[in-house]
């Protein structure tokens, strides 16, 4: 007897849409082949969630990829205390609405020690909150490997990244000793302790992004379109002034406008941009035009020169 | 010099007023670019993305604080915004390959950057694997060298079958005709020897932005070839892998009792429900009654298409299957010929075992080598010890199971191939399968002798197994070369 899909019970059934262009279709099949690669090489595989743009097409093309089974990992998501709220609510109502397994990691150190972007600049706070939770929550869950939204385009150290990048137990990415990666044969050996970051989204563009979620209508963190929001400029950044954490220096004001945000981190270290761009036709437009890089709003990428790469060697996604 | 001064302001923003109409309707183009040290691949790949706009304003901004250098057309230093890496900037050397994006109205493009040094073949074979097209540079003040002619080879072998030269700082020859028609001549007679039909020579200045993206018509009016840019528009890329249905399986997806499906990426041919299909290596058949997509169900697969496939019937598949359509079937056997590159050091030693890793297949095999391949001559010469870093080789492989390949220039998916140490756990080898490895005979009868000429792996084997055991001294075991065994089949009546 024919076995077939609807006899089988499937949260969330998918809607029927139009046909993706083939270039989007191409980076899509690529993403999906690298996910179940994955999912069944390694022993204990988890997906690195930032709850961003890219995390958001991740996530959807790993349901893509084990349809009509359930995404069979966890998400963890690496929470520093100081990402934005909205952020936050999109994370829990996402896992739940998806049925997803969700992993909340904070470090307690930041607490214990008070360690807060404002006291102890971005390197540290970054190198405490993000990196070293990050370790703490991999070797905590055992996970041999780790998916991550990372693109190419982003940076110029990423650009040298393989698909499975690989890690020493201490969770270090060596540059100059890369695997080679021929064809989209991938080599998922490693001892234990060894790990894997994999990074599906690899020859995504930032434009790739953004077609994708309109064409498959993937819902976002509403910071991403324009709106009237409070804002503080400082350092040549505009800093979303909603948080009561945020002190105002000597001589900021808190000022509105229409502003919205490129990528989201934390947000004391996030810049927006102003924009009147409400909705995703008009953010493809602006994107399409626009003469500065999306990282630029990005306080940990400047704080030193070849930073990201360093960041990278000591674990940083 | 007022006339470049102009040519250049007008190249900078080509792009500016369609870019807001991106609109994309073929898959990526993948290239390599090769060329030696001086070349300037460097330069012409940073004026593909700046002239593309590519490069953002900050990005700009932070090259020239870094650098604080522009060259004399008061353009950044495109070399630093390629070699990411801080050793690759300390040392003024692309290490690495590098992965750019850039895309125009009509098409978008993923370049595969490698580097030029003799001592990184490997990495150029790494990225000329996904690769459509090469384009490899020539310096128009020297001509082809053997870097080139290397590039260019190791290109052909890993399935290339588009090349673009280009003759590139054009502006220090005085755009001069001869040179480039003998340059272009000289290429293209060694693309042919090589099997490369397709073949486009573009006389260019990368630094001045000269037939790039923008053409050069005043500079050179009699050139009436297609600009860098406007060839890469009209390549074409990686055939769909035409052919017999061929895809590995991945996974098993088995949500509830009812739904079991095979989840892979198809390598070859297409596929529909009703389909026959046989699992190998097992060699059972059955019919694919759905094909299932997050997008629903849908009534055709093609190359390229990550799926789940639903049989009708119950059936044993597990991860490293290849599902392939019944009347267009891949080899399957216990030894093949192939090609290979040596990608660590420390090379490919005979009689090692090393894992083996096709579509979602890994399995141990040994490596013969045979032959190496001379760069320098284009010559294959006989080489049976190890092969060493960034050698390429034509090796016999014996699995210790059945395995299951099509020829690489049948299908690249299917026929490739990467070898990992099993002590390092490091990928050591890309490979290209060209055939099953050759049979040197069978069975012969003399009078009340059978003559059985088997490879070595299958003849220990035999010989191992119980029905043998109690016979052993009944048979006359030669070990031969496989030359060797072949003149003694040819001759076989008087011989034996």
């Amino acid at each position: 007897m024919p076995l077939s899909v609807q006899e089988t019970e499937i949260k969330n059934p998918p809607v029927s849409r139009p046909p993706l262009d083939p270039h989007l279709k191409a980076l899509e099949n690529e993403a999906i082949h690298i996910f179940r690669e994955v999912a069944a090489e390694f022993d204990n595989p988890v997906m690195l969630y930032s709850i961003g743009k890219d995390s958001s097409v991740l996530l959807h093309l790993a349901r893509k990829a084990f349809f009509p089974g359930r995404v069979p990992f966890p998400l963890l998501h690496v929470d520093t205390t100081w990402k934005f709220k909205e952020m936050i609510e999109f994370r829990d109502r996402i896992a739940e609405e998806y049925d997803l397994d969700l992993v909340v990691h904070t470090n307690t150190r930041g607490k214990e020690e008070g360690i807060t972007p404002f006291t102890h600049g971005s390197a540290f706070y970054t190198d405490v909150m993000k990196t070293e939770a990050l370790k703490q929550a991999l070797d905590a869950g055992g996970y041999d490997a780790a998916f991550g939204g990372a693109r190419r385009d982003e940076e110029a150290s990423r650009a040298k990244e393989r698909i499975y990048s690989f890690r020493t137990p201490d969770h270090k990415w060596d540059p100059r000793n890369q695997r080679p990666e021929l064809w989209n044969v991938y080599n998922g050996m490693i001892r234990k302790g060894e790990s894997v970051r994999a990074f599906p989204l690899s020859n995504w563009t930032e434009v790739d992004i953004w077609r994708y979620i309109q064409a498959e209508d993937i819902p976002l963190v509403p910071l991403y379109y324009a709106a009237e929001r409070p804002y503080v400029e400082r350092d040549g950044m505009m800093i979303l002034a909603e948080d009561p954490r945020l002190e105002l220096l000597p001589g900021e004001e808190v000022k509105h406008g229409s502003i919205r945000f490129r990528t989201l981190g934390c947000f004391p270290l996030t810049g927006a941009i102003r924009s009147t761009a409400s909705n995703l036709d008009e953010v493809i437009a602006e994107l399409e035009i626009a003469t500065v890089s999306e990282r630029q709003g990005r306080a940990i990428d400047r704080d030193q020169s070849g930073s990201m790469e360093k960041k990278k060697r000591e674990g940083y996604f | 010099m007022s006339a470049s001064a102009a040519t250049t302001s007008a190249t900078i923003l080509p792009f500016a007023e369609s870019a807001a109409r991106v609109h994309r309707d073929t898959r990526p183009l993948r290239l390599i670019t090769c060329g030696s040290v001086d070349d300037g691949k460097s330069t012409l790949i940073g004026r593909l993305l700046w002239d593309t706009k590519a490069v953002k304003e900050d990005q700009a901004a932070s090259l020239a604080r870094d650098s604080g250098a522009q060259n004399d057309l008061g353009l950044p230093d495109f070399a630093l915004l390629l070699d990411g890496l801080q050793a690759e900037r300390e040392q003024g050397i692309t290490i690495d390959v590098a992965y750019r994006y850039f895309s125009t109205d009509r098409r978008s493009f993923i370049v595969a950057d490698t580097p030029g040094h003799e001592q990184y073949t490997r990495n150029m074979a790494t990225g000329a694997s996904t690769a459509d097209l090469a384009v490899l540079l020539a310096d128009a003040r020297v001509g082809l060298l053997e870097q080139t002619r290397r590039h260019a080879t190791i290109a052909s072998l890993m399935g290339i079958r588009q090349f673009i030269l280009a003759v590139n700082k054009f502006d220090l020859v005085n755009y001069d005709r001869e040179i480039f028609d003998r340059i272009s001549h000289e290429f293209r007679e060694f693309a042919l020897s090589l099997g490369v039909r397709q073949i486009t020579a573009i006389p260019m200045s990368a630094l001045k932005g000269e037939n790039v993206v923008a053409p050069a018509s005043d500079a050179m009016p009699w050139y009436e070839g297609p600009t860098l840019i406007e060839a890469l528009e009209l390549a074409t890329a990686r055939s769909t892998q035409a052919g017999g249905f061929r895809m590995p399986v991945q996974r098993v997806v088995r949500p509830g009792e009812s739904f079991r499906g095979y989840q892979g990426t198809v390598a070859g041919g297409a596929i529909k429900p009703g389909d026959s299909v046989v699992i190998l290596p097992s060699g059972t058949v059955a019919n694919v009654s759905q094909i299932v997509t997050f997008d629903l169900v849908r009534n055709a697969a093609v190359a390229g298409d990550a799926i789940t496939l639903v049989l009708d019937r119950q059936v044993d598949v597990a991860r490293g299957d290849l599902i392939v359509s019944i009347d267009a079937q891949p080899l399957t056997g216990t030894a093949f010929d192939a090609q290979l590159v040596a990608l660590q050091q420390g090379g490919i030693e005979p009689g090692k075992r090393y894992w083996l890793k096709s579509g979602s297949r890994r399995q141990r095999v040994s490596i013969e080598p045979l032959s190496q391949l001379d760069l320098a001559s284009g010559q294959w010469r006989p080489h049976a010890s190890t092969l060493a870093m960034n050698a390429i080789g034509k090796v016999r492989l014996a699995f210790e199971e059945t395995a299951v390949f099509d020829a690489y220039e049948q299908n690249r998916a299917t026929g490739a191939f990467i070898l990992i140490d099993p002590d390092t756990l490091n990928t050591v080898a890309g490979g290209m399968i060209t055939g099953k490895r050759a049979n040197l005979g069978g069975l012969k009868r003399e009078g009340d002798r059978v003559v059985l000429s088997l490879p070595a792996d299958l003849a220990e084997q035999l010989m191992a197994s119980d029905l043998f055991a109690n016979r052993r001294d009944e048979a006359e075991i030669k070990r031969l070369t496989a030359a060797e065994a072949a003149t003694l089949w040819r001759n076989a009546g008087s011989d034996i």
